[in-house]
């Protein structure tokens, strides 16, 4: 692919930085499929992931079997490689999405493994005197997990949870191999068409990806002590 | 641990039993009945003939391509982890310097390199650094990228692992007029080094996970060197191919933190004793990497606390 220009070009010998600014519309689209990759995967990957941990610490074995083999699968498998299955594989038995969706598939699939890990040491720490005494009030296994148990376990694990969704944003960054142009994307295609100031773009997907991450740090912080106040 | 359920249920009794086995049955017939769903697609499409599978002994050339690939990975794998490594104990010690001028920007270092994508951090190596005059090749471009943000992981494993380092054996060394980097190298390392050995080695694994993302660089490693091979053989392929390199990653991963619990555990026999992990808020303050590591539950007390 010749080199060419997006948006409005900046004149050689300018301020090398006016690449960014000439192109933040191209940039606010690739963060916008960023934000959108993330939202989606993240919601799939915190549903998956709890069934999992569920799973896992059920008293029916196959249920257990099942989750201890996806989550050692999955998380000794590159993140690249389950892309790979998703977009090339799928498509070779006739399930075609678009990249965006695929890239959500994949995202969440990976990340569940990591959700369930860190749900699973949540539940850990809960206290066995909490299940328990549900158990003494004639509460069902499916009951003692749902209002006894998880919830604990989540004000518990909030911490690893954040890394692991903090982890799923940058993650994002991958899709950026497999035709969605978000924010990598986006940086490396404009990388190649303002080859004058490569270091400029790059700094722009670097301030765009902080934002996203302190922003999410920022709102683990607020919900942190909100529950910590609850307590 | 895998193998020891948590009770969150009395041992069941005979009505217990009995719905556990009804239970089990449900689970086992749906989850084979997805299975041989999933499997008569794949036979529908042809993804499941002999002839797709047998690629593996009729190109002997795919097998030395593939061979190759995973050196390459495990080239830069191993040349990633003893920088960032070394980068991670020195950023570790920076931070705790008393020196603010030290403390201050590696903070910084640490918090951006932490807050960025792998694959930004390697583009700016491959693309960045040129452009400042600086030319490397794709093993190098990879190496730094993977440097930089594990480093940055590493430092906060090995911070955390010395704060749960109890005061008085700092002060004890102090007393006995060790100065701090002989505190930190004689009295911290070594101690940080076996609490917190199962969170580093969660995060080596990710590491080498992290070396597919080569292929967006072309550096040839495992996955960049099958897809050339599934180009070249046709997308039908795609399936048997990356099923052997996922094979190919599960298993040197799998060596890896078998390698790790297998060390962890001798130098546990060695030294006798008990065996304290990082508690789990201080391993998960060191930030989860990249492909988030939740720290491995392997040790022997780490069942219930």
């Amino acid at each position: 692919m010749p080199p060419h220009r997006i948006g409005r070009s900046t004149a050689r010998g300018s301020i090398a930085i006016d690449a960014v600014f000439d192109n933040l519309d191209i940039f606010a689209e690739g963060f916008r499929r960023t934000v959108g990759l993330s939202l989606f995967a993240a919601i799939a990957a915190l549903l998956l992931g709890t069934a999992l941990a569920a799973m896992r610490v059920s008293p029916v074995p196959p249920l257990r079997w099942f989750g201890t083999a996806y989550v050692e699968i999955v998380r000794n498998t590159p993140l690249t490689v389950v892309f790979f299955f998703v977009v090339f594989v799928l498509p070779q038995v006739d399930i075609v999405f678009s990249y965006f969706t695929f890239a959500v598939v994949a995202l969440s699939i990976y990340h569940g493994a990591l959700v369930c890990e860190a749900v699973r040491s949540g539940i850990n720490g809960v206290d066995l005197g909490q299940a328990e005494a549900a158990r003494a009030l004639g509460l069902t296994f499916a009951q003692t997990l749902r209002m006894i148990v998880l919830p604990q376990a989540f004000r518990n694990v909030l911490q690893p949870l954040g890394s692991v969704i903090s982890a799923l944003i940058r993650n994002t960054s991958i899709a950026a191999a497999f035709g969605v142009q978000e924010l990598t994307g986006v940086v490396q295609r404009l990388t190649t068409a303002n080859p004058d100031s490569v270091i400029a773009v790059l700094l722009g997907g670097v301030v765009a990806y902080l934002i996203l991450t302190l922003a999410l740090a920022g709102a683990l912080a607020l919900t942190e002590r909100r529950v910590a106040r609850a307590r | 641990m895998s193998g020891t359920p948590i009770v969150l249920a009395d041992p069941p009794g005979p009505r217990g039993r009995r719905r556990i086995l009804i239970s089990s049955i449900i689970a086992l017939v749906v989850l084979a009945g997805l299975l041989t769903l999933a499997l008569l697609r794949l036979a529908d499409s042809g993804q499941l003939d002999g002839e797709l599978w047998s690629v593996f002994v009729d190109y002997p050339e795919l097998r030395t391509l593939l061979w190759n690939g995973l050196l390459d990975t495990l080239r830069a794998a191993l040349t990633a982890m003893v920088f960032a490594v070394a980068l991670g104990i020195a950023l570790a010690l920076a931070r705790t310097s008393r020196r603010r001028a030290v403390r201050i920007p590696a903070t910084a270092v640490v918090e951006l390199f932490r807050s960025l994508p792998v694959l930004m951090l390697i583009l700016f190596a491959y693309l960045g650094l040129p452009a400042l005059g600086w030319q490397l090749s794709a093993f190098w471009a990879l190496v730094l990228g993977l440097t930089a943000y594990n480093g940055a992981v590493i430092s906060e494993i090995f911070r955390a692992g010395i704060a749960s380092i109890d005061r008085g054996q700092t002060e004890a060394a102090a007393a006995l007029g060790l100065r701090p980097l002989q505190i930190f190298r004689l009295i911290q390392l070594p101690q940080a080094v076996r609490r917190m050995s199962p969170t580093l080695i969660s995060q080596l694994v990710t590491l080498l996970k992290d070396t597919s993302l080569g292929f967006v660089i072309a550096y040839s490693e495992l996955l960049r060197t099958g897809r050339g091979a599934v180009e070249f053989l046709g997308s039908r392929y795609a399936l048997p191919i990356y099923t052997v390199i996922a094979l190919m990653y599960i298993v040197t991963n799998s060596l890896l933190s078998w390698l790790a619990r297998w060390l962890d555990r001798r130098q546990n026999q060695r030294l006798g004793g008990g065996h304290a992990e990082l508690p789990m808020d201080a391993a998960a303050a060191a930030g989860a990497g990249a492909t988030a590591t939740v720290p491995e539950q392997g040790g022997p007390d780490t069942t219930r606390t």
